[in-house]
């Protein structure tokens, strides 16, 4: 059942630059005019070579840093700082060490005040993600998988309508990478949250997504947006899946510098 | 010599009996008697060096005799134990080689009279002045055990405020940080003359130099971890809905918490040679005063007395630091150790 929290995302025109800091004067470029729509309750991922702007477009979005052009919206709304209805998980979990897994999830309630109000949802958060037994541990003792969902449950408890995820399987050995990734698709569909996917891994990004935007590097702009129009729960291994792969591939001018070397 | 070899092998034997017939136990392994037979040579020393007076110390004679019995206690219960064995097994070679330590000090004191008196008593005077003096003893530590907790408790108070400050906010951190430069690295000792004109009385002055002595380190410290927090841990709280009192008490502050102890440790030793300094010079009661008073009277056997007292006190207070770190730290558990 879909209770479809989600929130449409639009980036009109966005840029950022920043100063070198050995070469005052002379900006870099981080990106320059994206624009990109994001339905309500869509799961887009952002594809591309590092240096291409991903990491830099979700913080823009996260409202932690302020972009040099154009805009950026949540539903009407103009981005103007962080928020709790704008979750963020990195690749590294950057769980707070001082607190136990519990204290983890529920720090975004006690951020906002909203413990006692609230509380009673923590529970049903730890459930969410499997670790009411670990209630009480403390992270340097979770695994890198558990670490990631106690991440992910952290951000899901503010109920966010769009959670920004910047590779966050990324550290993750191939198999924990590919359980959790249902489980960040189990996660998507019980909350109809709006997903923001950083990844570099074409496979995940084919297999999660409904939009795949490639992005190009220095500066960061967008190439090119993808539909993948298949069924879920997908096949790895599909026809269908494997063309995309090469499609991307070929968009990000991988299977064409090999084929002029050799 | 040769009689206490037999009992030992008495004793040995009749545990192997005993173990026995309950369940497998060894034997007492010969090292748990390392210690009364440690005990037996220190007493030895005690009995020979002794010999110009009429009788050995009883109170150093009784303190041995004590110790024996423990130790040979100890050795014949472990067995059945194992708390005990373990803590016997960690702790009794440290015991066996202070005990004779004390016996190497008495041999060369009052055996071989090789250093001169009065000003190196054998550990028989000592142990004979901590329990004649004991009143007093106790009194100047009760003092000192104020003086001390006042001071250091004023100077992290203030300390943690000035840290968090200055680690926190770009104003305090541009006009504290020169102070804190220049000012900071002074010994706090330095300022008892300052501190002598100012002050009203000699233990507000002593509070105050021990506070100061306390507050430049844990500042230092508190500021450094406080503006060293993790940028993604406060990205991370920014996004959960984290206003500015939470990002300062619930991320900034637990997050610099290892680098406030490293501080709380550093300004705690400042904190005891201020203490002492301050009761040498100004105030009249406390361990230090004490240590003065009896070098004036020359009498020192108290001067030791009072620097026992003072180990067995400043040990116990950084233990207690030590315990209160590993409460606090606990999630850190493993990650550090020292």
């Amino acid at each position: 059942m879909v209770t479809s929290e989600g929130a449409s995302l639009r980036i009109i025109r966005g840029g950022k630059e920043f100063e070198k800091i050995d070469q005052p004067g002379e900006p870099v470029v981080a990106i320059e005019d994206v624009s990109l729509d994001v339905e309500a309750g869509e799961l887009v991922s952002l594809v591309g070579p590092s240096g291409c702007g991903k990491s830099t477009l979700l913080r823009l979005l996260a409202g932690l840093d302020e972009p040099s052009s154009g805009e950026l919206r949540v539903g009407n709304e103009l981005i103007s700082g962080p928020s709790a209805e704008r979750g963020l998980v990195f690749q590294d979990p950057n769980l707070f060490p001082w607190l136990t897994v519990r204290g983890n999830i529920e720090s975004g309630l006690v951020a906002r005040g909203l413990l006692k109000t609230k509380g009673h949802e923590v529970d049903e958060f730890m459930r969410l993600v499997g670790l009411e037994a670990f209630a009480s541990t403390y992270p340097h003792h979770l695994s890198g998988g558990m670490a990631q969902r106690v991440a992910l449950a952290r951000a899901l408890i503010n109920h966010p309508k769009v959670l920004l995820l910047d590779e966050p399987l990324g550290a993750l050995d191939a198999f924990t990478r590919m359980r959790m990734q249902d489980e960040v698709l189990r996660l998507w569909k019980a909350r109809g949250t709006t997903m923001l996917l950083v990844t570099h891994d074409i496979d995940e990004a084919i297999y999660m997504s409904d939009r795949i935007v490639i992005m190009t590097p220095s500066p960061g702009r967008v190439e090119r947006t993808l539909s993948i129009d298949l069924d879920r729960p997908r096949q790895r291994n599909s026809a269908d899946f494997l063309r995309f792969r090469s499609e991307i591939l070929d968009l990000l001018h991988f299977t064409g510098e090999t084929a002029a070397v050799s | 010599m040769n009689t206490s070899t037999s009992t030992d092998a008495v004793t040995v034997q009749r545990a192997e009996a005993r173990g026995q017939k309950t369940e497998q136990r060894g034997p007492i392994p010969a090292r748990m008697f390392v210690l009364p037979i440690t005990v037996a040579v220190a007493y030895a020393v005690h009995a020979w060096a002794s010999r110009n007076q009429p009788s050995p110390e009883t109170h150093y004679s009784w303190f041995l005799a004590i110790l024996f019995g423990a130790g040979v206690f100890a050795a014949i219960i472990q067995p059945f134990w194992t708390g005990l064995r373990r803590w016997l097994e960690h702790i009794g070679p440290i015991i066996a080689a202070a005990v004779l330590l004390l016996a190497l000090w008495e041999a060369i004191t009052s055996g071989f009279g090789w250093l001169p008196l009065p000003y190196f008593p054998g550990p028989a005077g000592v142990l004979r002045s901590l329990i004649d003096d004991r009143a007093l003893l106790f009194d100047s530590t009760r003092h000192s055990l104020v003086l001390l907790l006042s001071g250091y408790v004023l100077g992290v108070a203030v300390a943690l405020v000035t840290g968090v400050s200055i680690g926190w906010f770009r104003t305090a951190r541009y006009w504290g940080m020169p102070l804190l430069k220049v000012i900071g690295p002074i010994p706090a000792t330095a300022w008892i003359p300052l501190a002598m004109v100012i002050s009203p009385s000699g233990r507000l002055s002593a509070i105050g130099l021990i506070a100061l002595a306390v507050w430049f380190p844990v500042t230092m410290l508190t500021a450094s971890g406080i503006s060293n927090t993790r940028a993604s841990y406060l990205d991370v709280a920014r996004t959960l809905g984290a206003t500015e009192s939470y990002l300062i008490f619930r991320v900034a502050i637990p997050a610099a918490m290892p680098n406030i102890f490293v501080g709380l440790f550093m300004g705690l030793g400042a904190s005891f040679l201020t203490l002492v300094v301050a009761e040498t010079v100004g105030v009249k009661s406390g361990l230090g005063w004490y240590v003065s008073w009896a070098q004036g009277w020359a009498e020192y056997a108290k001067v030791y007395a009072a620097l026992v007292i003072m180990a067995a006190f400043f040990s116990t207070i950084m233990t207690g630091l030590f315990k209160v770190r590993d409460r606090v730290l606990v999630w850190q558990k493993g990650m550090i150790k020292w």
